[in-house]
């Protein structure tokens, strides 16, 4: 073991690199070109023994993925933003042939207008293509959650395509001390092992992406949907390896001082080490506050959301994205988990941090305190969607929204 | 080369009871190429005729995967990059079988990319001129004025009016990438289609096939016509059989002698029937002649080049 002082896309490459992948096709975008740059100098220096693909676009570098992990290799790429958009054909594709991907994001919004700079705006509306999510909230949680992802996705009862997502720039470009565990312990942890799904291979011919007609499709999505649902004990287990293995507990949500709390602020990314600092802050002066980072967003911890928030009185969640015309994405799956509890806790959303604006301590403290005032009754006319950071001078000058 | 019909293998390769249309040339292509490669083949189509004649009711008896529309070219990346990572390339004869939608149109980009990277594969793109799964709409391999779904005969316009009167001349655009190997082929002749496939897969490199076949459904003939109009467009040179090494060395494998106008292939068709209705019809036809006579004549001087 070793702890080295890394960047998360290095930290990310490095994961991959010690996963032992076997075929890396991926194509360059801001901000995660590092981690396929790191990885083809890796090739290129005989330090990993795998074929890298450097393919011409995004639709391709997912497609020639599929290719080599239909071939029974272990198969990694990465992308962000336009790249992860342009892919989006492809994702069910994977998914669908149940090929165990692993795809790391450095998360960046959309454009137009035209931007390089973070939210989730590229990644949450993927979050149906049958691709597990996880949410990394530090480099080592990314270096982490890439060999976990690894585990669950090779599980023969998951075989599920995963994207491992963390914030650009503010994780994929800034450094931290990431402990990194010697090749051995990582082949030991995530072994290759024979294949555990169907395979192109000449011994055993097969036919892939046949036709599904309307008396058997349903069947192939709810087969995911099982696999998807029965990931979630697949994760813990792999979780209690890795922890027994390397000392670090990985939760699929992290809940961080919810026990007693009446507030609690909900989300997911780098943005939660802001509100820790300020839950820390708020708990100083006596304030009952809690948090909750999503680690693991598909499968989505529904119960274990639940179990945290059942008790509070007001919860806001904190989406990094904007669903236009409804409200933020992470908002509709905490509300969908806490509609059947017979006594709910006040709900309000919270739309930040897009385009890569700061998430401030002062944005944090505000939506506390909005958290606490805030009454569901108020919601009747659909009003329980706010954006705590505007900027009131670009809102006048240009007269957004008129 | 050892091809004759001969000397076929008697073994088939590929389930029967399949699903596509009687008579279906591009039907017929796939099994000329199966009888070559054998069942050390792993084959790829891309979205068109080909998924539904064989991800449907029959199979092939070696491992298939149908890509999306656009991205055979990536996939079978994927697949050769898979198998030489895992020290399994060797044995496997790796090809992808696709429409020309899914190779001149919407999957070009994959293609080019994936033989400028020089992954070991054969591509053969079956032109039926159009997209014909989907019920026959024009793509860029539509030849100038010919009748298709979405470029219909109407009282304003008629046929495919391409400015330039050429389609696509993908042979030359994937010649040009400087590939080792790249052909053209047409089912009307089956022992040279065969033979070209068996170099082409003999080759540690990108090659790629153009094998021209006509879609009884599409183009307006009769399920018994497939052939004789394929020959027809060889015979008038519409569709010159020759085959490309390292991008620059031509050579003709068809020597036409007495080229037939082309009038003699387009009234088989349905698809140019308007033509032959009034003078402008004449007007386009002699057009299309001019195109083809001055194509000939320039495939003959890169031929003589050597
Ligand atoms: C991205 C995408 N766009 C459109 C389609 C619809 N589509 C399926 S097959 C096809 C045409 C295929 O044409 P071609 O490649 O020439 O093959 P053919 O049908 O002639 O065999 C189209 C347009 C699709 N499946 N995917």
């Amino acid at each position: 073991m070793s702890r080295q002082y890394i960047t998360g896309c290095t930290a990310a490459a490095e994961a991959a690199k010690l996963a032992a992948v076997e075929v890396i096709a991926a194509y360059p975008i801001t901000p995660q070109t590092h981690i396929v740059q790191t990885l083809s100098q890796d090739v290129y220096n005989g330090v990993l023994d795998a074929v890298f693909v450097p393919v011409e676009s995004e639709h391709s570098a997912m497609s020639a993925t599929v290719g080599a992990s239909i071939t029974g290799a272990r198969a990694f790429t990465a992308s962000s933003s336009q790249g992860l958009a342009l892919m989006h054909e492809v994702l069910p594709y994977a998914a669908g042939l149940r090929l165990p991907i692993v795809m790391a994001i450095a998360n960046r919004s959309v454009a137009s207008p035209v931007t390089i700079f973070t939210d989730h705006q590229d990644s949450l509306p993927q979050r149906e293509t049958g691709f597990m999510q996880f949410y990394a909230e530090s480099c080592q949680d990314i270096f982490d959650l890439i060999l976990l992802a690894y585990k669950v996705t090779e599980n023969k009862d998951v075989l599920l395509p995963a994207m491992v997502c963390f914030d650009g720039f503010f994780l994929s470009h800034i450094s931290e001390p990431v402990e990194i565990p010697e090749a051995e312990e990582v082949a030991a942890f995530v072994p290759r092992t024979k294949p555990q799904y169907p395979t192109m291979d000449l011994e055993h011919p097969r036919s892939f992406n046949a036709m599904a007609f309307p008396e058997h499709f349903e069947e192939f999505q709810r087969d995911k949907f099982v696999s998807m649902a029965k990931a979630a004990s697949v994760f813990d287990e792999a979780a209690k390896e890795f922890q027994q293995r390397f000392g670090r507990l990985h939760s699929r949500i992290e809940t961080f001082f919810c026990e007693d709390a009446d507030w609690i602020l909900i989300g997911l990314g780098s943005m939660m080490g802001t509100v820790r600092t300020c839950v820390e802050e708020l708990r100083a002066k006596g304030e009952k506050v809690g948090m909750i980072a999503i680690k693991a967003y598909r499968p989505f911890p529904v119960q274990d959301v639940v179990d945290a928030l059942k008790n509070c009185k007001g919860v806001g969640v904190m989406d990094r994205d904007v669903g236009y015309g409804t409200g933020g994405i992470v908002y509709q799956d905490v509300s969908r988990s806490l509609y059947h509890l017979d006594k709910k806790p006040h709900l309000s959303n919270y739309i930040l941090g897009l385009g890569g604006r700061d998430v401030t301590k002062k944005t944090v403290y505000k939506c506390f305190e909005q958290v606490k005032t805030w009454k569901d009754a108020q919601a009747s006319d659909g009003n329980d969607v706010f954006w705590p950071d505007e900027n009131t001078k670009v809102w006048d000058t240009w007269g957004v929204g008129e | 080369m050892t091809i004759t019909l001969k000397s076929l293998t008697d073994e088939r390769f590929v389930a029967p009871g399949r699903a596509g249309c009687a008579g279906c040339p591009a039907v017929m292509g796939a099994k000329m190429v199966t009888k070559v490669l054998g069942n050390n083949a792993m084959m790829v189509t891309s979205t068109g005729c080909m998924c539904v004649n064989y991800g449907y009711q029959g199979s092939t008896m070696f491992p298939y995967i149908h890509s999306l529309f656009p991205n055979a070219g990536a996939v079978i990346s994927g697949i050769d990059a898979g198998l030489k990572a895992q020290g399994k390339r060797e044995d496997v004869n790796l090809f992808a079988y696709c429409g020309d939608g899914g190779t001149v149109d919407i999957g070009i980009q994959a293609l080019s990319g994936a033989v400028d990277r020089g992954h070991k594969f054969l591509y053969i793109c079956y032109d039926n001129e159009g997209y014909m799964n989907t019920g026959g709409q024009r793509s860029g391999a539509t030849p100038y004025k010919a009748k298709t779904t979405t470029t219909p005969v109407g009282d304003k316009q008629s046929g495919e009016p391409r400015a330039l009167s050429h389609r696509k001349d993908m042979v030359k655009i994937m010649a040009n990438h400087g590939i080792p190997y790249t052909a053209t082929a047409s089912v009307a002749y089956p022992v040279d289609f065969m033979k070209k496939v068996e170099k082409a897969i003999s080759i540690d490199g990108p090659t790629y096939i153009h094998l021209h076949s006509p879609c009884l459904v599409g183009w307006g003939i009769a399920e018994n016509m497939g052939v004789t109009v394929a020959r027809a467009a060889v015979e008038t040179c519409m569709f010159p059989l020759y085959e490309v090494e390292n991008g620059i060395h031509y050579q003709i494998t068809k020597n036409i002698k007495d080229k037939k106008p082309i009038a003699e292939y387009l009234k088989l068709q349905g698809r140019f029937k308007h033509l032959f209705s009034n003078e402008a019809g004449a007007e386009y036809m002699a057009e299309m002649q001019h195109d083809v006579d001055a194509g000939w004549d320039y495939l003959q001087k890169l031929a003589s080049l050597g």
